[in-house]
């Protein structure tokens, strides 16, 4: 345990001291809204002195990771950040640097992606590129952000897993609305956080051939093989969060949240800045003797699909909130969680609630309306839909 | 940097043999390209003055300096010319397969 110091700052600036505490060698950023916080404040801090790392000017997003992953291959440890369009830029590098197995750790400000232009936020842009092979957690507050990139490091720079892992925060609301943080001491995130050290490095002892083609020959077992990594981050995960809560005391119980799911009957799934909403209609409704509870789902990839299994053994009904859709379906985690409840040998109703699409607010009373449909779906043995909330106005279906 | 010496690779059996992503020791070149060849390069040591300039131009880095000689990777020369094009001395001649 430790007496942290607390500040009030913004959660994009909760990254910056984050990062600036796991003493990166180069970090390599364009800004853009509502990332831009956090470069700032790193590019001030290098330019001060505060910090060793080279800041790397660059002219776009694909710069930034092309320049993250280039200096990751000579071992260094890298950052960088993004958020909506500009991550969407980065599309192609992301699945280069997750093949090369360059644990660069970068944040992303879950921001709409055009078009409409829309700075606000919600989770397209990062759930669009679920499939790159980025590890991907999603983070409910800024001191829950600064601390996970600490364990960022940690884990993608873990010899089984060597992944690169993209922070999620909410945009405005996480990354502009500030609290108290709480900074950790530098002395004990350097015992926390060791030295990198990669074999995927450029080395004038040993030369490699660094980043090679493939021919079908070899394609599939490279792929298999960073797949064997990403399950290999779930103990991972689990192992760095135990280690944080005894190193600083605080524990955000690696894959999943439950809250109040002990003898919960109707659930809400949710990533994010909404589940803390979430929790205070649950308080709200517990106190009505309703039996609802909330799964945070932190990790995206990989995905808890164990604990979602845990779960909907347990329930008789899960509604997932999607901040995002995929345009001719339904939202992308309602697919994820979907899969993983078919397979076991139980019938659980499920709904999708599509909000908070382009920085609409998911209010505390539709939450409930969400929790009572739930109710009302379970007990008419109602058709499983996916639902827009809330829409201003009326539709045809 | 010495050029890596070429060794005899071994495709893995098992998915512990590959190494972790694309990233290898380098020197590993699992097949040859010598079948593109239709002419390949002949040198005459006698008229070689050794400037290089094969050396600097091989387009495939083929070329090698071998006790202060020049020798063809036999292996890997699609037998393009450009040496024996460029060869201020004629040295080089280029002959049918």
């Amino acid at each position: 345990m430790t007496t942290n110091n607390k500040i009030f700052i913004s959660g994009d600036e909760a990254v910056a001291q984050g990062v600036k505490l796991c003493r990166p060698h180069v970090i390599a950023a364009y800004p853009i809204t509502p990332q831009t916080i956090t470069v700032e404040r790193l590019s001030e801090m290098v330019e001060a002195g505060e910090m060793e790392g080279i800041y790397m000017h660059v002219e776009s997003e694909h710069s930034a990771i092309s320049a993250a992953m280039g200096a990751c291959a000579v071992g260094a440890r890298t950052f960088t950040a993004s958020s909506s369009q500009g991550l969407l830029y980065m599309a192609e590098g992301l699945h280069y640097c997750s093949g090369g197995r360059w644990p660069v750790v970068m944040m992303n400000a879950n921001r709409s992606v055009a078009l409409p232009w829309s700075i606000y936020g919600d989770q397209r842009d990062s759930l669009s590129l679920l499939d790159c092979g980025w590890i991907q957690v999603y983070v409910e507050d800024a001191q829950e952000a600064l601390d996970m990139i600490i364990q960022a490091y940690k884990i993608a720079e873990h010899k089984d897993v060597l992944t690169p892992m993209m922070v999620n925060l909410d945009g405005f609301i996480l990354t502009h609305t500030y609290e108290l943080v709480a900074i950790p001491e530098q002395k004990m995130v350097d015992e926390f956080l060791p030295v990198f050290e990669t074999p995927n490095k450029m080395s004038f002892e040993e030369p490699k051939n660094l980043g090679f083609s493939s021919k079908p020959d070899d394609n599939t077992e490279f792929k298999y093989q960073q797949n064997e990594a990403m399950f290999n981050a779930i103990d991972v995960i689990r192992d760095v969060d135990q280690e944080f809560a005894e190193k600083f005391g605080r524990k955000y119980y690696d894959m999943v949240e439950e809250y109040q799911c002990e003898d919960a009957e109707v659930v809400l799934v949710a990533l994010g800045s909404v589940c803390g909403t979430i929790r205070v209609v649950v308080d709200k409704m517990r106190a009505e003797g309703k039996k609802v509870g909330l799964l945070k789902i932190r990790y995206m990839r990989p995905f808890p699909e164990a604990e979602v299994k845990n779960l909907a053994r347990r329930v008789n009904a899960i509604g997932v909130i999607d901040k995002d859709i995929s345009f001719g379906y339904e939202g992308t985690v309602y697919t994820n969680v979907n899969s993983a409840i078919s397979k076991i040998d139980k019938y659980v109703y499920k709904s999708n609630f599509v909000g908070g699409l382009g920085g609409r607010d998911i209010t505390k009373a539709e939450i409930e309306e969400m929790f009572d449909k739930l109710f009302f779906g379970v007990a008419n043995k109602s058709e499983e839909k996916v639902e827009f909330f809330s829409l201003n106005v009326e539709t045809n279906d | 940097m010495n050029r890596p010496k070429k060794q005899e690779f071994k495709f893995p059996t098992h998915i512990d043999e590959y190494p972790t992503g694309p990233q290898y020791k380098a020197g590993f070149l699992p097949e040859i390209n010598a079948g593109w060849r239709s002419v390949r390069p002949v040198i005459d040591h006698e008229a070689c003055v050794f400037c290089l300039r094969c050396y600097l131009l091989c387009p495939d880095g083929t070329i090698l300096k071998e006790n202060g000689k020049i020798e063809f990777d036999m292996d890997y020369c699609k037998g393009c010319g450009v040496c024996a094009h460029e060869c201020p001395t004629d040295a080089i001649k280029m002959v049918k397969e």
